[in-house]
């Protein structure tokens, strides 16, 4: 039978690098000296699996580099070998060989690298330092195996006499026959002279004995791995036939042979006593203890695309529910059974969508896991003293959603190690204690997750990041600029404030990249810092990138979706409050603040129902920290509604983060905020650019405007532009 | 066909394993460590038990001690799979009531084959 | 809702040629042009129904509709290739095409005067399209087929359509 063992590559793969995750998150625990058995035989299982199923599966090299780590925990195991800090980091280091290794198997690439091999070399010297305790190596002694006796005859008289006790091994002669006569022709004569009498007969016991020949081209070997299991349970003698001899042998009937066999064996007289026992057992039936299953991400996502449509057929049902009474009048009773069960199967179909929506939820744990290796190596490198404390580490965020901030965490994080945190000398002189603390956080707020990374380092240095970005021209020598101001200049392409060049945050790519990463999740990063104390940096992210609670605004005939995270308040507009700056900005006084007017109707190019905004309504929003307020010409329902990609099958929209569908089956388009507002900016420079032109060419005319907006609308809006004013 | 019950902590030998037996015509069911093992083999009864050794929760070798306690399981073929090839760890196998062992790696016809052995 | 016409119901096949080397071609008229689409491609036929306009794109691209919880593009063919517009009517079909770029498949729906006939096209019928210079684009023809004495245009679906997004994207960020 051929079977691809690709099949099963994928969960080799998967159940590996958790593996090394595991050995190292107990490698990170382990201190040397320890004598902590279950730390050691956990990181010693995890290596073993691998080593396991990469031979199985035909991954020789990762195989024998696995066997060295193997071999050395193993000798930690049993105590012949003391855990020191050399082969901790040693063993820690070939966690990532195996990974590397293990990437390279699946996507191709040099599997046996450089580093791999210096890795191997300063394992095999490791092992090599206890001498006295160096395992046999495998292959060593399958060459020995095959050695012995390699004598082939014409055939073999076997003499096979079982112990009394064999039985209870599980040993069974029968199948042992059954595959020593596929060697050869085989005869099987049995003795039965060792049988006591019934009354003494153990039912256990094995009683019989056989003299058995095969006559074929058969290798003494091959006879020896028949009864290879059986070696210390049996008398076992394998001669060559002697010339002659074969006309003495009696042949036995097969017949005899199986029921010989059968007699003595498990159904034999203890079988009933076993049967009764079975009912008893069968009913304390314990249940298995499966407390997970592995599934593939496409059949969660197939069905939580399911019961997308079915909230859509939910609200579509619903909405005809609710119109059957002013339609005409109906059978009231039915129609009170219909409401009920419309009632009932909203209810369950929202907890149905919340229930699977949960199925793609894991813990942060899955990301911060890798922090204290992280953290542990880069302040060795860097001669930093660090602590990381994790909290939260069970907050749960969606999968897709938790891939992605990995990597601007990771970014982060580094940055507090390498810029945030001092030399211990130096905090020491700061009269802060030598050991850094890096903390890192997870909690739910409202709907949506907040990762916070938090240092007790220097802190980040307003002028210096104020005359860099002077140098830089990203700002005027004379603006004045709020201090939040100057922490977001940060995150401006190309901004880097690193002393020295380092490979450890990199330098100039990052911050810029790391909020582009957050804000195409639907977040937002925050900076707080304070000079001497430390750093605090807050990232803000949707729990899920699926649903979303809406909130339906009409602008002329069309329909649009404001999330409802993004919706500050809503209010009638009193026109005594609108200012108009430039002749065309128009920006609103609510309280203090002076908020631009964004006109939806403009930027979406939809003819307008009223000409003045009085007494109109204004939805006041907030997205990246900056609030507008959108003119609509009315609000509508509020309601969950599940999102829906434009890009499937059409492109990104500037402005719109996607579409939904509506009970009724139509589409009605997604509002982005933070996109809407980015393109109304944008609107405003243009703008003052135009008014400028028009001032320079001594004819300033109104309406011009308006034109160059609407064209420059669909302009790739830069991630830069915040900066220009 | 018979009834094997395959135990293995790693996911993919287990599916290796089962994908092999099924295919050969056994009845597999899956468990992935000792304990579970043990409580589903009480349930049911198996014609073998596959066993990996190595193992959270309860190992190899403890689950086939506890399998040769149960009067069901007295002569039922129990099979250590194990990496280590050296004669004493498969002794250990051996001395807690072990039928045989089939040492990895191993393919889908070596482990054929090794079922055939016992099972006939 | 909108009315689903299913293939089935599509006129009989034309030309009893069945062999390898022959598609058969979905054709629909537009402003008296015949023109064909390989019909492999072809997901549904249904009428015309309101779509949700999305700001801010080229006028052929009439808006969005949902199609069975997708969200699906409709472009007015007629305007695509600048003929007259005409207003729509219950008869006007909208075509549903699986669109197959380098990277993905997209499915979009183009809005055509008519569905016509079925029929079979063998690879020596196709001839290629002449070189009509700046008058005609002929990017998007695969070649010109006679079937019955009459003309048809197979259309390169896939090259006019991703473009006709593409050049959306050009266009907004000129």
């Amino acid at each position: 039978m051929s079977i691809d063992l690709k099949q099963f590559h994928q969960t080799f793969f998967d159940e590996s690098f958790e593996g090394l995750d595991i050995m190292e998150a107990n490698l990170l625990d382990l201190e040397a000296g320890s004598t902590d058995k279950d730390i050691i035989n956990t990181i010693f299982r995890a290596a073993h699996s691998i080593k396991g199923g990469s031979g199985t599966f035909g991954f020789s090299e990762v195989a024998a580099f696995t066997h060295l780590l193997e071999t050395l925990l193993d000798e930690m195991r049993d105590n012949k070998r003391k855990v020191d800090q050399e082969s901790i980091d040693c063993l820690l280091q070939s966690v990532d060989c195996v990974r590397s290794m293990l990437n390279a198997t699946r996507d191709g690439g040099d599997i046996h690298d450089q580093v791999v091999t210096e890795n191997e070399n300063r394992l095999i010297a490791i092992l090599g330092k206890n001498n006295s305790n160096s395992t046999v190596d495998p292959e060593q002694e399958t060459v020995e195996l095959t050695q012995v006796n390699t004598s082939i005859s014409t055939g073999w008289d076997i003499r096979f006499k079982p112990l009394a006790s064999m039985l209870r091994t599980g040993n069974d002669p029968l199948p042992m026959f059954s595959v020593l006569s596929e060697l050869g022709e085989l005869s099987v004569t049995v003795d039965s002279s060792g049988l006591p009498n019934f009354d003494d007969l153990h039912p256990e016991n094995c009683y019989l004995s056989w003299s058995l020949r095969l006559i074929g081209d058969v290798a003494k070997e091959q006879i020896y791995e028949v009864f290879e299991w059986v070696e210390d349970e049996c008398d076992l003698d394998i001669v060559p036939i002697e010339s002659g001899s074969e006309k003495d042998g009696t042949k036995v009937p097969d017949a005899l042979v199986s029921s010989a066999g059968e007699d003595c064996t498990k159904d034999g007289a203890g079988a009933q006593s076993i049967k009764k026992t079975d009912v008893g057992q069968v009913k304390k039936t314990a249940t298995s203890e499966v407390t997970s299953i592995r599934v593939g991400i496409d059949k969660v996502d197939d069905i939580i695309n399911l019961v997308g449509e079915l909230v859509i057929t939910q609200s579509m049902l619903g909405q005809i529910g609710s119109e059957i009474d002013d339609d005409r009048e109906c059978d009231n009773r039915r129609t009170e059974r219909l409401r009920e069960g419309l009632a009932q199967l909203e209810r369950n179909t929202r907890e149905l969508q919340e229930s699977v929506m949960r199925v793609r939820m894991l813990p942060i744990s899955f990301i911060f896991s890798r922090f204290p290796r992280m953290v542990h190596d880069l302040a060795k490198k860097m001669g930093k003293d660090i602590k990381l404390v994790i909290t939260g580490e069970q907050t749960e965020l969606d999968k897709t959603i938790m891939e992605k901030i990995g990597d601007p965490l990771v970014h982060l994080v580094r940055n507090s190690i390498d810029h945030g945190i001092e030399k211990p000398d130096e905090r020491i002189a700061a009269g802060k204690p030598g050991t850094g603390t890096v903390y890192l956080d997870a909690s739910h707020q409202g709907g949506n997750i907040v990762v916070e990374i938090r240092d007790d380092g220097k802190g980040l240095d307003c002028d210096r990041i104020l005359s860099k970005a002077i140098e830089r021209g990203l700002v005027n020598e004379d603006e004045s600029i709020s201090e939040e101001k100057i922490y977001d200049l940060i995150f401006q392409p190309g901004f880097s404030t690193a002393e020295a060049l380092s490979d450890v945050s990199g330098r100039g790519v990052g911050m810029d990249v790391v909020r582009r990463n957050i804000r195409d999740l639907g977040g937002n990063v925050e900076i707080k810092s304070e000079q001497g104390k430390g750093t605090r940096m807050l990232i803000r992210l949707p729990l899920t990138l699926a649903i979303l609670d809406g909130q339906l605004v009409s602008v002329g005939e069309e329909t649009y979706i404001v999330p409802l995270t993004s919706i500050i308040e809503s209010l009638q507009i009193k026109i005594a409050q609108v200012n108009t700056i430039a002749g065309q900005a128009q920006v609103y006084l609510l309280r203090e603040d002076y908020i631009p007017i964004i006109h939806l109707s403009d930027i979406f190019s939809i003819p307008k129902e009223k000409l003045s905004i009085d007494g109109g309504l204004m939805v006041v929003v907030e997205g990246e920290g900056q609030k507008a307020g959108l003119i609509v010409d009315d609000l509508l329902a509020q309601q969950q509604v599940v999102i829906k990609s434009l890009e499937t099958n059409y492109k990104p929209v500037n402005g719109l983060s996607g579409a939904t569908i509506l009970g009724d089956g139509t589409v009605a388009l997604i509002l982005d905020i933070a996109g809407l507002i980015r393109c109304a900016k944008l609107m405003d420079t243009s703008l003052l650019r135009s008014q400028r032109i028009a001032d320079h060419a001594g004819e300033a005319q109104q309406g011009s405007g308006q034109e160059i907006i609407i064209a420059n609308m669909n302009k790739e809006i830069p991630d830069e532009h915040d900066t220009i004013h | 066909m018979a009834d094997i019950l395959a135990v293995d902590d790693s996911a993919s030998m287990r599916q290796m394993v089962a994908f092999t037996l099924k295919g050969a015509g056994y009845q597999v069911t899956e468990a992935k460590d000792g304990k579970e093992a043990l409580g589903i083999a009480k349930s049911k009864k198996f014609s073998l038990v596959i066993t990996d050794v190595n193992m959270p929760n309860m190992d190899g070798i403890t689950l086939t001690k506890e399998l040769r306690a149960l009067p069901t399981y007295k002569f039922i073929p129990i099979l250590t799979l194990t990496t280590e090839s050296t004669a004493e760890k498969k002794q250990a196998g051996k001395a807690a009531g072990a039928t045989g062992w089939i040492v990895k790696p191993f393919n889908p016809d070596q482990l054929l084959a090794t079922v055939k052995k016992v099972l006939g | 809702m909108s009315t689903t016409q299913s293939i089935e119901a599509a006129p009989e096949i034309i030309g009893m040629d069945t062999s390898a080397d022959s598609s058969q071609y979905l054709t629909f008229i537009l402003s008296d042009e015949e023109y064909g689409v390989d019909i492999l491609r072809v997901q549904e036929i249904k009428g015309w129904d309101t779509v949700t306009l999305i700001p801010n794109t080229p006028g052929y691209i009439k808006g969005v509709i949902n199609l069975r919880g997708t969200i699906v593009p409709i472009i007015d063919l007629r305007l695509r290739f600048n003929l007259d517009s005409v207003n729509y009517s219950p008869l006007t079909v909208v075509i549903v095409l699986k669109i197959v770029s380098e990277d993905d498949e997209r499915v979009m729906g183009i809005v055509v005067d008519g569905v016509s006939d079925v029929y079979n096209v063998s690879e020596d019928q196709m001839k290629p399209p002449p070189d009509f210079g700046n008058v005609v684009n002929v990017d998007y023809v695969k070649g010109l087929a006679t079937v019955d004495e009459k003309m048809i245009i197979v259309l390169d679906i896939d090259h006019l359509l991703t473009s006709s997004v593409l050049e959306s994207i050009d266009k907004a960020s000129c």
